[in-house]
């Protein structure tokens, strides 16, 4: 802000001594952002962000009828009540399962592509990538009139095997192109050191390349598994029976109910909110950094 | 060997005779072994994304619906003609479409660019900050609708309060009028697309080189200029792959609208994909909603590659 400032930061990028890089975050360049330039808007948004959260909160904790904007006195009848009666712990075990399949099914295929693209010129190599891309275009939702087609000729409709086939399927395409983009940066020659010492190329990829490959997967892993926890439709539609159905399904069904029960319906939106807060939570610090390796530099 | 993570792969085929180093007792060969890797993966894409594609296509061109039996077979360009001469909700369903695309994306495309540019400063609680911004980002489309049923609903929601506080007064919900319908819809879509540019444009801001600032800012660069000369170019390419994959994504949403509005009030927020599913799965005709699917995707083609060439994505900037 002062003539002083600018003089103290020195032109070029170079590496100053650190007491003049203590100096200069104390005093501030001339053209750092104002504070409540920061703050203000970013506070604004917050409120945006966080309050439609809790409000969802209160209504499942406060009791029916209650119009305090402070969730006291707690009640925990809203969540024991969609629990049990409205089979919410039968829809849970139902989207864990499905989640937790559609996750390995795919880490695992887009594992071993993500390797084949990282490591291996092959003829087929640009198609194949061509074809990932392309696939990211392709709509699920104008696909479930054929798959439907297809799931019912396999047999599959009602099953949760079909619900994680097609969520696998248009999990692939992103998850090996992040995969790949990962593996790339796990340097050839570790792995090459590894044959030297008498590894094969599959030992050398569980020694060497999977340990460092750990937050790349995780990252994968969690979406895949958060995508199929929140889709709705793939189990709307190819999932029949009550008792098969997901989350989300069921949450629907709290919304679509004649009688809306609020209570009822914000604490169905925590439960099927917790297992994603709990992910995510766990993740967060992978999360910029997965996204500038895999996806950005593709 | 050097090290080689970016570039070439290095498992590309080396010169005969030269030195190779080679992986021993896989029993494949490494020429058949990335064949054999993405096998699983190719297999399925054909499967479940190729096949059904072609069987659209296949569809489109038959009378088939599950409540006329009698009727079904070839029926040739038939529900093509039907698509584009008889059926006003088509034509409805396709202007929602692009309204409802166009200002989800522009949108949030401008407050995602703000907030990530926010949250790149160094501040104190940025971490906080930065992860209760993006926590809407992982929250399904039908919590979004059951979150905003609560704000929107006359006597659950904010307006209940503002109206007890003075503020406005009671109303009827804003989900229930034509007027206010698309608007209420757009928000609660917002809270949620919001993060996704945020994180995006985060990830590749952070790879902007601070020498360009102080460079920038020696030269006497305000922040304005600097944005505009520094920032905005650099995002360029990640902006127009996120503004397509999200137009895409906004296009074929279906979770939220369905939930939230159901396609009404009196059918003005139904979008494309929208009225496939109901004509599809609800009116059981199959042929007709695999030919407004072909339509679809045809549309989606079109306008995918025309934003390609307009944007000169990747092509030469500074």
């Amino acid at each position: 802000m002062t003539e002083k400032s600018t003089a103290t930061a020195p032109a070029g990028g170079g590496r100053r001594p650190p007491s003049v890089r203590r100096r200069r975050r104390r005093e501030r360049a001339f053209d750092e952002v104002p504070r409540w330039q920061i703050y203000l808007p970013l506070g604004l948004y917050l409120l945006f962000t966080l309050v439609p959260f809790y409000w969802m909160l209160l209504f499942s904790l406060r009791p029916a009828g209650s119009t305090s904007l402070v969730p006291w006195p707690m009640t925990f009848d809203h969540f024991e009540k969609v629990w049990n009666d409205r089979s919410f712990s039968v829809f849970f075990q139902n989207s864990a399962l499905i989640g937790v399949f559609t996750l390995i099914c795919t880490t695992t295929v887009a594992l071993a592509g993500g390797y084949a693209l990282a490591r291996f010129n092959f003829r087929i190599k640009q198609t194949f990538m061509l074809a990932l891309l392309c696939s990211q275009f392709i709509p699920g939702a104008l696909m479930l009139v054929p798959l439907f087609q297809i799931f019912k000729n396999l047999s599959l409709i009602n099953s949760p095997l079909s619900v994680v086939i097609a969520e696998t399927v248009f999990q692939l395409p992103l998850s090996i192109i992040l995969i790949s983009g990962f593996i790339k940066n796990v340097p050839y020659s570790l792995e090459e050191a590894a044959w030297v010492d008498g590894c094969s190329r599959l030992q050398a990829f569980r020694i060497v390349v999977l340990p460092m490959l750990r937050p790349g997967l995780i990252a994968v892993g969690s979406f895949a598994f958060v995508h199929s926890w929140n889709h709705f439709l793939f189990a709307l539609m190819f999932l029949m029976d009550q008792d098969k159905q997901t989350i989300p399904v069921g949450l629907s069904t709290l919304i679509g109910a004649d009688s809306v029960d609020f209570g009822a319906l914000a604490a169905g939106g925590v439960i099927s909110a917790v297992p994603v807060v709990i992910v995510f939570a766990f993740i967060q610090k992978w999360l910029i950094t997965g996204f500038s390796a895999g996806a950005v530099k593709g | 060997m050097a090290q080689d993570s970016s570039g070439a792969p290095p498992g590309a085929p080396k010169k005969p005779g030269s030195r190779t180093t080679r992986a021993k007792g896989t029993g494949i060969s490494p020429r058949r072994l990335p064949y054999l890797l993405i096998a699983p993966a190719v297999l399925l894409m054909v499967g479940f994304i190729a096949y059904p594609m072609l069987s659209v296509f296949y569809y489109s061109l038959q009378n088939y619906n599950a409540t006329k039996p009698w009727r079904n077979g070839f029926a040739g360009l038939d529900n093509f003609r039907r698509i584009f001469t008889e059926d006003p909700l088509f034509w409805d369903s396709l202007v929602f479409s692009g309204k409802w695309v166009f200002t989800e994306v522009t949108l949030q495309l401008a407050l995602g660019l703000i907030l990530a540019l926010l949250v790149n400063q160094t501040f104190v609680g940025r971490a906080a900050a930065r992860a209760m911004v993006f926590s809407p980002w992982a929250v399904s489309g039908v919590l979004t609708t059951t979150i905003w049923l609560l704000l929107y609903n006359p006597s659950t929601g904010v307006g209940r309060y503002l109206a007890d506080a003075g503020i406005g007064t009671y109303g009827s919900s804003v989900l229930s009028d034509t007027g206010t319908v698309f608007w209420a819809a757009v928000l609660a879509e917002l809270w949620r697309g919001v993060p996704f540019f945020a994180i995006l444009i985060l990830a590749d801001l952070q790879s902007i080189p601070g020498d360009l600032y102080e460079a920038a800012s020696v030269d006497g660069a305000n922040r304005f200029r600097q944005f505009f000369h520094i920032t905005l170019p650099h995002l360029r390419d990640a902006i127009i792959l996120s503004t397509l994959l999200r137009a895409v994504w906004e296009f074929n949403n279906v979770d939220l609208l369905l939930t939230l509005t159901e396609g009404g009030p009196a059918g003005v927020t139904t979008t494309l994909p929208l009225y496939v599913a109901v004509t599809g799965f609800e009116a059981h005709d199959f042929g007709y909603a695999t030919a407004l699917t072909t339509v679809a995707f045809a549309i989606l083609l079109f306008c995918s590659i025309l934003y390609l060439r307009l944007s000169k994505f990747g092509g030469d900037h500074k």
